[in-house]
This record gives C-alpha cells, sequence and structure tokens, in this order.
C-alpha cells in the first residue's frame, strides 16, 4: 500500500493531538483515507504523547508501521522514534530546542532544521505559535496545500478571530516556506484525491449512530476511554433534543438509563471496564424487567484501574458473564468508526426489538482514534421503530411479561391509560406479580419460575439470528484464517496484503457479535481453513475460549498482546510468516 | 427528524380515567407492620390530587418496604437494592408528565444507596421520595440499619451498635432538598397531608416515616414514638428557615419532632434541562432524518 505516515510527539500540555488531528483533517480534505493514532499517557502535563496520522488512497486500518516525517518537538521523541523510521524519512526539528549530532540519523533518514521558536517570535512571546510553524513544515513536507492546511488551522480555532488566528496562520505559512526553500526535493508529499472524506474517532460515530438509532436519553461518568461519548453528545443535546447527564457514579448512570427506556425513550450509558462492574447489577435488572438499554463498554488495559489510557480486549469474559443468574444479552464489537456508526444503530434495533440489554464493545483503540468514512458510508435515514407495543387489552388482563413463541412480550410505557403494570427485578408472573415471596417453592409456581425463565432465555435465540453474523474477509481459499474481534481486526486488514505480496494468501473471520456466537458459521469456516491464528489484545485468549465452548474447536495458533498497545501490521505479518514456515522477513 | 411521536402513545387525563387505587395484590408485610400506614397515605394522597393511575409511577429499590409499588393500581418499577432513585430519575426525565414517587427502606435510601440519596437533592429534581425509615433491616431479619440508635443489640450487632446513626433529615437540609419532612405510622391523616403537598410541590420532596417494624426492632416502636413525637405545625416552626430546620432536625430524645421541617422553591431540574422545555422527551421526535448538515463538522 503506497501510504504516508506523519508523525508528531513532545510532552502532554504541547498540543500534539491538536497538531496530529490537524494534519489527518487535511488528508481527509484532500480525498485521501486516514487513520489517525493518538497515543497519550494519564498526565495533563509532561510524559511523551505523539500522533500518527497515516494517509493513504486506499483505506488504512491501522496506524500502520513506522514513520516518513517525524516531527519532534523535543529531544525525547526523536530517541523514541528514530529506530521506527522508514527509508527516506524527514526529521523535523527546532535546532534552537535541541541538538542532533549527524551521527545519531538513522541511515537513509535526513534533518530538517526549522527555526519554529523563531518564526514564533516575529509574531509573539507565546512559545507555543512554534507548533504552527512546526505544522507548516511538515505540511508542505506531506504534499499539503497551504490552503487546505490555513483551512484546517482556522476551522479549529471554531469562531474564534484576532492575533491568535492570525498568528497561527502567518506562523504556519512560514514553516511552509520555509521548509519549500531548505527541503530539496520532496519525495514524501502526497497528491490529493477527489472529494473530501469525513474524519471521525469511534467514539464520535458511537454518539452519531445513537443519535441516528434514536438515542434520547445518555446517561453517563466520565472514564477513560469512553467519555468522548458523552463529550460529543452534550454538545449537542440542545440540537438533537437529546438529555444528557452526568451521573454521580456508573450505578446511577445505568440505572437512570435504565428508568428512561422503562419511562418510553430509548437509553444509553458508556463506559470502560471499571465502571461497567459497577453496572453489572443493573444489567441484570435490565434483563429481569425486560427493559431495552444499551451499554458501550469501551475496554482499556485492566485489571483494576490498568492503564487507563492504552488499549485491550481484556473484558470479553466480563461483557459475557456480567450479572448474577442467567439472562439473555447481545455483545456487538465493531473494528472501526464506520462500522461502530452502524453497529450503535443495531444495538438500538435489537435492544429494542428483543427488549434486553445490548452491549457495544469497543476499546481504547477503537473509541479514540480517529477514521476516515465517506459521507455517503453514513446513512442517517434510519427508522425509528415506536417503543409500546402493548394496545389496550378490552376485557382481557394485559401481560406484561406474556410467554410467547419468540419470548418477546407486548411493552406498554407509563402514560398509557389501562396498561400498568409493575417491572420487578424479583421474578414474576405473566402480568408483573412477584413469584420471589409467598409463591416461591409452591408446586404451581415453580412451574411458572421454569416458565418464565424459558420465555426470558428464548431470547437469545432470536438475538443469534437477529445480530450480525460473523463474515468471512479475503479469498475463500486461503492458507492462514486469521480469527478476531473488535479494533484488533484493523491491523489484520492492514496485514493481509502485505502477505498477499509475499505469497501468504490469508482471510479474516470478523466476529462481528461475538455474543450470542453464531457457533454454526464459525464452526463451518473453522473446519475448512488450513491454518487458523487467533489475533487478540488479551493474556487468555478470551475468544478463542468461547469458540472452544460453543464449537469445541480448539484454536491452538495465537497471536495475543497484552502490553496496552495496538497490534502493528508488521506483528502480524511476522507471525504468520513464522507459522507458514517462511521465517523471518 | 423521523416523526415517530404519533406512534407513543401521550399520557391523557380524564375524569373517566380511574384515579389510583390499590391493586389485587394483598401486601405482605407482617401483621401490625407500619408500612401499611404508608400505603394508606400514599394512596390517600394521590386520590386527593385525583392523580390517575397510569399517570403515576411508584418505584422502590428492595427490602419490605419496597414491596409498596406492588400493592397500588399505578406503574411500577421494583428495582434493586438502593437504587430507586436513579431509576426514578430516569423516568422522570423521560416523561415529566408523569407523578413519580419513589419509595423504601433507610437500608436502602441511607444505606446501599445514600450516594444517590445526596445527589437527587442537589438536583432538585421533581419527584416525592417516601422512606420507610424502621432503623432496622428486616427482610434480611435484624440487622443493625444506617439509622439503628447507638447502641441498639441487633444480630449483627450482638453487643450494641457502635456508629452514629445517619441523620436524615439534616442530610436532606445538607443536600439541598426543597421540601423535608417527616412523618409517623401513627398518623396516617398527618402523614398524607405531608406526602400529598411533597406531591404538589415543584422539586425533590422528601418525606421520612417513622414506620415501625413489629418483628426485629424492639426499641423504635409505635409506643417509643407516640410518647415522643410532636408536630411541627403546632409548634410555631417556621419552615422557611433553614437554620430552625436543621436545630429541629438534630432533636432526638425525650421529644421528636414530625411534620414539615422546610420548604423553598428553586428551579427544578426539570426547568433547567432545556432539552425538556419541548415537552416530555418520550413525545419528542427521535433519529437523524434530513440532518445531513450535522456531518459537516466531521469533513
Amino acid at each position: 500500500m503506497s501510504d504516508l505516515l506523519v508523525r508528531t510527539g513532545g510532552e502532554a500540555g504541547d498540543g500534539i493531538a491538536s497538531l496530529g488531528e490537524t494534519v489527518a483533517r487535511c488528508f481527509a480534505r484532500m480525498g485521501l483515507h486516514v487513520f489517525g493514532l493518538n497515543a497519550y499517557q494519564s498526565v495533563i502535563r509532561g510524559g511523551h504523547v505523539w500522533f500518527q496520522a497515516r494517509a493513504s488512497e486506499i483505506r488504512p486500518f491501522s496506524q500502520g508501521d513506522g514513520a516518513d516525517i517525524l516531527y519532534c518537538l523535543n529531544r525525547e521523541t526523536f530517541d523514541i522514534h528514530r529506530a521506527d523510521l522508514r527509508p527516506g524519512a524527514t526529521i523535523v526539528y527546532d535546532p534552537e530546542k535541541f541538538a542532533i549530532a549527524p551521527g545519531d540519523v538513522p541511515t537513509g533518514a535526513r534533518l530538517l532544521p526549522v527555526p519554529t521558536l523563531a518564526i514564533a517570535r516575529k509574531y509573539t512571546s507565546q512559545a507555543i505559535l512554534q507548533n504552527a510553524s512546526g505544522l507548516g513544515a511538515m505540511a508542505y513536507l506531506a504534499g499539503i496545500p497551504l490552503p487546505v492546511l490555513h483551512g484546517a488551522l482556522a476551522d479549529s480555532f471554531g469562531k474564534k478571530t484576532g492575533d491568535v488566528v492570525t498568528w497561527n496562520l502567518g506562523a504556519s505559512a512560514d514553516g511552509y516556506e520555509f521548509a519549500k526553500q531548505h527541503s530539496g526535493a520532496n519525495d514524501h508529499a502526497v497528491a490529493p484525491k477527489g472529494e473530501g472524506k469525513l474524519l471521525l474517532t469511534g467514539n464520535q460515530a458511537i454518539a452519531l449512530g445513537a443519535a441516528a438509532g434514536g438515542v434520547k436519553f445518555l446517561a453517563q461518568y466520565p472514564m477513560t476511554p469512553a467519555s468522548g461519548i458523552m463529550h460529543w453528545m452534550a454538545a449537542h443535546s440542545r440540537d438533537l433534543g437529546i438529555v444528557v447527564k452526568q451521573a454521580e457514579d456508573e450505578l446511577a448512570a445505568i440505572n437512570m438509563a435504565v428508568g428512561a427506556s422503562f419511562g418510553g425513550v430509548r437509553a444509553m450509558t458508556a463506559t470502560s471496564g471499571g465502571g461497567f462492574s459497577l453496572m453489572v447489577e443493573a444489567l441484570g435488572m435490565a434483563g429481569m424487567t425486560e427493559t431495552p438499554v444499551v451499554v458501550v463498554e469501551s475496554q482499556r488495559a485492566g485489571p483494576s484501574t490498568g492503564l487507563p489510557t492504552k488499549t485491550e480486549q481484556g473484558d470479553l469474559h466480563l461483557m459475557i458473564g456480567a450479572g448474577q443468574g442467567e439472562f439473555p444479552r447481545a455483545i456487538l464489537a465493531p473494528s472501526h468508526p464506520k462500522e461502530a456508526y452502524q453497529s450503535t444503530i443495531d444495538a438500538f434495533r435489537l435492544a429494542e426489538e428483543w427488549q434486553t440489554p445490548v452491549l457495544l464493545a469497543s476499546d481504547l483503540h477503537l473509541s479514540e482514534n480517529y477514521a476516515t468514512v465517506d459521507r455517503d458510508e453514513i446513512n442517517l435515514n434510519v427508522p425509528i421503530a415506536r417503543i409500546a407495543t402493548a394496545t389496550a387489552p378490552g376485557t382481557g388482563e394485559y401481560l406484561r411479561y406474556a410467554y410467547t413463541p419468540t419470548g418477546v412480550s407486548p411493552r406498554s410505557i407509563p402514560g398509557q391509560p389501562g396498561l400498568q403494570y409493575v417491572a420487578g427485578s424479583d421474578e414474576h408472573d405473566q402480568k408483573g406479580h412477584l413469584i420471589s415471596d409467598v409463591r416461591a417453592g409452591v408446586p404451581m409456581w415453580v412451574a411458572e419460575r421454569a416458565k418464565m425463565m424459558e420465555k426470558r432465555m428464548r431470547k437469545l435465540d432470536g438475538l443469534r439470528r437477529a445480530a450480525p453474523p460473523p463474515v468471512v474477509e479475503g479469498r475463500p481459499d486461503a492458507d492462514v484464517t486469521f480469527v478476531a474481534w473488535g479494533s484488533t481486526v484493523g491491523a489484520i486488514r492492514d496485514a493481509m496484503p502485505v502477505l498477499e505480496a509475499q505469497g501468504i494468501s490469508t482471510n479474516l473471520l470478523f466476529v462481528r457479535t461475538v455474543y450470542p456466537l453464531r457457533a454454526d458459521i464459525v464452526s463451518t469456516t473453522l473446519e475448512s481453513a488450513r491454518t487458523s491464528l487467533l489475533v487478540e489484545a488479551n493474556y487468555s485468549g478470551q475468544l478463542g475460549q468461547l469458540i472452544r465452548q460453543e464449537t469445541g474447536i480448539l484454536l491452538p495458533h495465537r497471536l495475543l498482546k497484552y502490553d496496552g498497545e495496538p497490534f502493528y501490521p508488521h506483528e502480524i505479518v511476522a507471525k504468520v510468516r513464522e507459522l507458514t514456515g517462511h521465517g523471518g522477513q | 427528524m423521523a416523526d415517530s411521536s404519533a406512534s407513543i402513545p401521550r399520557a391523557s387525563t380524564g375524569p373517566a380515567l380511574p384515579v389510583i387505587g390499590k391493586s389485587d395484590t394483598k401486601p405482605t408485610w407482617c401483621p401490625g407492620c407500619g408500612d401499611f400506614s404508608v400505603l394508606a397515605a400514599v394512596e390517600m394522597a394521590l386520590k386527593r390530587l385525583q392523580v390517575p393511575s397510569h399517570n403515576v409511577a411508584v418505584v422502590s429499590g428492595i427490602g419490605c418496604s419496597s414491596n409498596l409499588p406492588h400493592f397500588l393500581s399505578s406503574y411500577g418499577f421494583h428495582a434493586i437494592h438502593g437504587r430507586a432513585l436513579p431509576v426514578a430519575e430516569g423516568i422522570r426525565w423521560a416523561n415529566h408528565g408523569l407523578t413519580v414517587i419513589a419509595t423504601g427502606g433507610d437500608g436502602d435510601g441511607f444505606g446501599i444507596g445514600a450516594g444517590h440519596f445526596v445527589h437527587t437533592m442537589r438536583r432538585n429534581v421533581d419527584l416525592t421520595y417516601v422512606t420507610m425509615d424502621n432503623q432496622i433491616y428486616g427482610l434480611t431479619t435484624g440487622q443493625a440499619s444506617p439509622t439503628s440508635m447507638m447502641g441498639q443489640k441487633t444480630k449483627s450487632t450482638p453487643n450494641g451498635v457502635i456508629e452514629r446513626p445517619v441523620d436524615p433529615i439534616a442530610l436532606a437540609l445538607a443536600s439541598g432538598a426543597t421540601y423535608v419532612a417527616r412523618g409517623f405510622s401513627g398518623d396516617v391523616k398527618h402523614l398524607a397531608d405531608l406526602i400529598a403537598n411533597g406531591i404538589q410541590h415543584r422539586g425533590f420532596s422528601f418525606v421520612d416515616v417513622f414506620s415501625p417494624c413489629v418483628t426485629y426492632n424492639k426499641l423504635n416502636t409505635f409506643d417509643f414514638f407516640r410518647q415522643r413525637v410532636y408536630k411541627l405545625e403546632t409548634s410555631g416552626h417556621d419552615p422557611t428557615n433553614i437554620g430552625l430546620a436543621f436545630q429541629r432536625a438534630i432533636e432526638w430524645g425525650e421529644k421528636i419532632p414530625i411534620g414539615l421541617f422546610y420548604k423553598v422553591d428553586h428551579p427544578t431540574y426539570e426547568d433547567l434541562e432545556e432539552v425538556l422545555s419541548a415537552g416530555p422527551l418520550a413525545h419528542q421526535n427521535a433519529g437523524l432524518v434530513g440532518r445531513e448538515k450535522l456531518l459537516d463538522e466531521f469533513a
């Protein structure tokens, strides 16, 4: 794949994310596909953070390997990233800030010293303006036309006008011009390619999908990496007519969402594993009371507080097992913002149709990183079905929990006359009356309990058929079949053409709904696979364990990662080469 | 946007629709339990206000008293332990045309649910919270509760409680509740007045009720309270003065006040949440049909 990788690094507080996002935005406006990785730490100032914007005519699904342009705001950035540079890479830095001895420069790479501080001083004493001149130099090298850069920069200031905007435009133009004069032949530059694309994070895609799917109420407690969902929704609350409530804790958040859903609106909450652990009891309440609710679980590296700003897929078992007793649920696991948008719409539809909780499994890598989509890939024309399905019972009695072949019973919402019921977290009969106290253990009600259990669990069969099934990507008859879920799919998709070019054919079994698992499709695919490779960002291979449990198939070849970092395509390529006897690259 | 409003039934009012009453489920409380009086008082209050049963949602947590929603003809949500208030808030925000009442016990509200208690009050959500405070865990057969008195011997404190009890009234005052009252199961009519006034109050109304457990609490009995309670209404208390309200709140001994401690008018959460100014959320449109311009921010 012909792509360009632009990396910027410095300390937290240096404005790295905004620099990186601006570069990514420029590429998207040039009509290129982008993947943007925002690598940061759990500090507000200091430490080391970096952003990689990867642009290509063909959609990249991961941050890619290495860097072509590296802008170092400090010496540490150079030291950390120099080993990762691709042949021909250019290092942008300001010699006034730190020196780089010629002997330290990796073979094949070249230096472009830019007087970013001196340029900034032309306008202001505020050193932060150096970023704009460095950005200008990077933009020139990357082939970003100056008007595109200025458009993106100006937009990043929103409605702000005045000196700060003028200085930024001036300093970036100066940096741009400086690079033009001093960089010599520029072989990094990418060319614009048609209509501009949309750039959004996984969290933005989830929030947008929720709005399109009809959400009217979001309750959430701040927790990385899920907070971005609340931030987008809060910013659009008035415009879209969606109530956004920052709750006192995750217990309140999910209970508010369940209450709102009972009250007659589509409702959701979002959190990471720690917060989700607090939500577990209420998740079961939603299952027992048959109240739809969508819960986004954006995983980060655990256990416990773990690595708050680093990614992992360690919560699959938690999501499957969350809650005492058994109740139906579905867990959708999109891999890319484009899929996250659609999966969130699906989650609301499934929760509503099957009157039960639906989880959307994300992770830091999907939630917080950027990717492009074409406008026509975001379909806002989503029909919103009615919530109340019960109608006045006439002379008969309204049975909120009536036994039905699908397990789904007619649902009323408060305000509907004649259809009152009590939603109980205790076991109940068809009408909603408790069978947990004076009826418990009495033979007639013992049988009723079993029937009610079966009614609820029947919904799991329906969910299994209604949720997005696993798909096989790539050629049907391949040397190696990848097995993956969630954001890990991205690096696999990027490794596949690399392997193909090396004469190793691969395909991918992408398990889009991890629960309930379509054991039939998974079995058929894996039984016909020559060699399977399970790729997961966790220690135990949790999807592999689930597949073995559900199909009896053991996946002996595993590539597991639990260091907090996302997969890189080269890691997957290396593992497949080893597996297929091709040795090192 | 998609016009889904037509398919969502609207809360309707009218004299023809039945006002709240008892359901066909009989209470399962012990004979003589204080909670019978609370049920009667809630029903009396709603009847007096002529609220149709389909426009009421009664929410509870877990405990003996939390079975209450099952005994009324309204909508109900019998939630998990300690979470009645957030569920009630969610219902209220989904449809602020409903009358929402949360009920529960002292363990539910001041122990496991104490965090929600504080935060719901500071938000001034327009709902009524009635706690049946018996100073004991009844359904789990007699352990100490957050309001058990110092020294009380229970199954979990055989040598006596060594923590000071939560003072729900003072806590409510400190947390910003805008209607703070205390009733007694031994005086149903007075209690019904407090609840009815609480329902009519715009904002969070809190009615803590001395509702004795006749099985597990042999200390805080009906007689205990009959000998001690006096009414604030007949003792010259000024319920607009929060300082005086605090003074009354900490009275505990030979004399214990019941009645209205404090009442103040502040905007409710629903007043201040602009999205709700377009009407109950459940009646508003949903979805993004025709909102293509929204995507421009990602371009």
